[in-house]
């Protein structure tokens, strides 16, 4: 069952009086369950698909469907609300609040959407057993390691149950011990719980954790 | 789940957090002062009219009750005393020194037979022309004691130091008073004794017939001309100091949470990610604003104890009195303030675009 569909899509910013083609009628398939890496260099335009499948930015012209919902059809509202339920992000600097303890950076996630007031299901138990961080979630994140603090990110990302994960650079700020654990936890996630996940790096040996890769250069894919 | 951000977020700076506190509460402080003093001056003038003793006050035409120039004769008194049932009548006159000192002429045995005396503290009563007796606070705060001279708009000698409460703080004999600023046989006010309550009203009416155009008052008429309303520069003094209250309330929101907001862009890049909504957004920085705004009213209150203890040191004349009718005002003036200062640091954020805000270092 296709999860992602985007057909077509362009993403032109203007920066001053010029115009900046980021994306250039972009098409792309994505299975349900399916764990794609998008690689390239920078300025491909790997971000810019990112932030318009997150529900960031919208798309200028061409059609981006997620489980059937068109995005370019959504509004700041509706991108909002895609937000908070149907999108968890996973990004290179962790982006965990420092007022908050590693748990109530879970729970201000489930608050934003709607689902606090009761306790995390034993799947989700299971999941933070998994990421290792039971007995770190009453740390800030200044109390964490860079490994930990990507686990309560990938934690707070999934505690909505998102159909979609999306992953930007994960490994970016993790030396290689992390980066293989990180990885292998988000590979494990994608076989365990069959989570649709779609991962940016220009490392490719973190690309080889996914299924799939697809190239992007100039705003097209290759 | 939100307050807990709020609270985080306000610990996660303090200094920024105290400072703006501190500042608030200046605010509330201000106004707490300013209406506690009015009230405890004029409380505290009420108090000194009732002290006489007296049941009846008669006050030139057109004079005022908050300043004390009008005068007239002497006269008058011995006429007062005619009308039946005035059973003690006693002229006195009252000379200002500067903005707020002024000396008080009575004829000693006749303000004693009516107010109850004066109670002698230290010293003596003035005998001399040039002896003045003052009351024990205002003894205090400039340093005087019974024998010791004292130039206050000419030079005394201070005969005696009696205890406060009746009529002034600062004494004199009203012929040597008259004599000594020039105004014979003038006086600014009659106090009289009435034998009995009833007869009251009928000595009133008596009066008014034989002193036409005077002012006259009985004792609970009297004491209730001084509110802010009989002095035309408590009020509008009072609404400025409120209104400039209430703009630094509002600056200082306002800087403190246009700073919070650009220390925070890359968290408020975050909450957006996650779904945040502009109106989640503005939650946040409002509710921070309401904490600091409640905070800093607490401890403006607080602080007006402080202004109060520092004022009966400094200018013990001047008492302030305690306000609590005013504390829902000056909570509404913080808090209405502060949320002002807040609209546009929090729109700032609320409309903060998510990308941008999650590259900013």
């Amino acid at each position: 069952m296709t999860e992602i569909e985007v057909r077509g899509l362009t993403k032109t910013f203007r920066v001053g009086e010029v115009e900046v083609h980021a994306l250039r009628g972009v098409d792309l398939k994505i299975e349900r369950g399916e764990f794609v890496a998008i690689v390239g260099p920078s300025g491909s335009g790997k971000s810019t698909l990112f932030n318009i499948l997150g529900g960031l930015a919208p798309p200028s012209a061409g059609t981006v469907s997620i489980n059937g919902q068109d995005l370019a059809k959504l509004n700041d509202a509706g991108r909002t609300e895609l937000r908070k339920k149907a999108v968890g992000f996973i990004f290179q600097k962790y982006n965990l609040l420092p007022t908050l303890t590693a748990r109530d950076n879970i729970e201000i996630a489930r608050h934003i959407a709607g689902n606090s007031g009761t306790p995390w299901d034993a799947q989700y138990q299971e999941l933070l057993k998994l990421l290792g961080i039971e007995s770190r979630l009453d740390h800030k994140p200044r109390a964490l390691s860079g490994g930990e603090q990507q686990r309560v990110a990938i934690a707070r990302a999934l505690v909505n149950h998102p159909s979609l994960l999306l992953a930007d650079e994960p490994t970016g700020n993790l030396d290689t011990e992390n980066s293989k654990a990180v990885l292998s936890i988000i590979k494990h996630l994608n076989k365990r719980l069959g989570q649709t996940i779609l991962m940016i790096t220009h490392d490719p040996e973190a690309a080889a954790f996914a299924d799939r890769t697809v190239t992007m250069r100039d705003g097209r894919i290759l | 789940m939100i307050h807990r951000l709020v609270f985080e977020n306000l610990k996660h700076r303090p200094v920024r957090t105290l400072l703006s506190v501190v500042l608030i509460s200046a605010q509330v402080t201000m106004i707490l002062t300013l209406v506690g003093l009015t009230r405890g001056v004029l409380g505290n003038m009420q108090k000194r009219a009732k002290g006489t003793g007296a049941d009846v006050v008669i006050r030139p035409p057109e004079s005022n009750i908050a300043s004390m120039s009008s005068t007239f004769s002497e006269k008058h008194v011995g006429l007062v005393r005619q009308v039946p049932h005035v059973s003690v009548a006693t002229g006195v006159l009252v000379h200002p020194v500067s903005n707020f000192d002024t000396i008080t002429g009575i004829d000693w045995d006749e303000f004693s037979k009516m107010s109850g005396g004066l109670e002698v503290l230290e010293g003596k009563r003035f005998e001399k022309p040039d002896d003045l007796v003052v009351g024990r606070v205002f003894a205090k705060q400039r340093k005087l004691s019974a024998g010791m001279p004292f130039v206050f708009g000419h030079k005394w000698n201070v005969a005696g130091i009696v205890e406060e409460g009746k009529l002034s703080a600062t004494f004199a004999d009203l012929r040597a008073l008259q004599d000594i600023f020039v105004e014979p046989n003038k006086i600014t006010m009659v106090y009289a004794k009435v034998d009995e309550a009833k007869n009251i009203n009928p000595v009133i009416a008596s009066l008014k017939e034989q002193l036409p155009g005077y002012q006259i008052y009985s004792m609970e008429e009297f004491l209730s001309l001084f509110t802010a309303d009989a002095y035309p520069l408590i009020l509008p003094f009072t609404r400025v100091v409120v209104a400039v209250a209430a703009i630094i309330g509002l600056l200082v929101v306002f800087l403190s949470m246009y700073m919070a907001v650009l220390e925070r862009t890359r968290e408020i890049g975050i909450l957006k990610a996650m779904g945040a909504s502009p109106r989640y957004v503005l939650g946040i920085l409002f509710r921070e604003t309401i904490v600091l705004a409640l905070a800093g009213t607490v401890l403006g209150i607080g602080l007006a104890y402080g202004t109060r203890a520092l004022m009966a040191v400094v200018a013990p004349n001047m008492p302030q009195d305690i306000v609590p009718d005013w504390y829902p005002w000056v909570t509404l003036i913080a808090v209405g303030g502060s949320m002002v200062g807040a609209i546009y640091p929090g729109l700032k954020a609320a409309r903060q675009d998510a990308i941008e805000a999650l590259a900013y270092d």
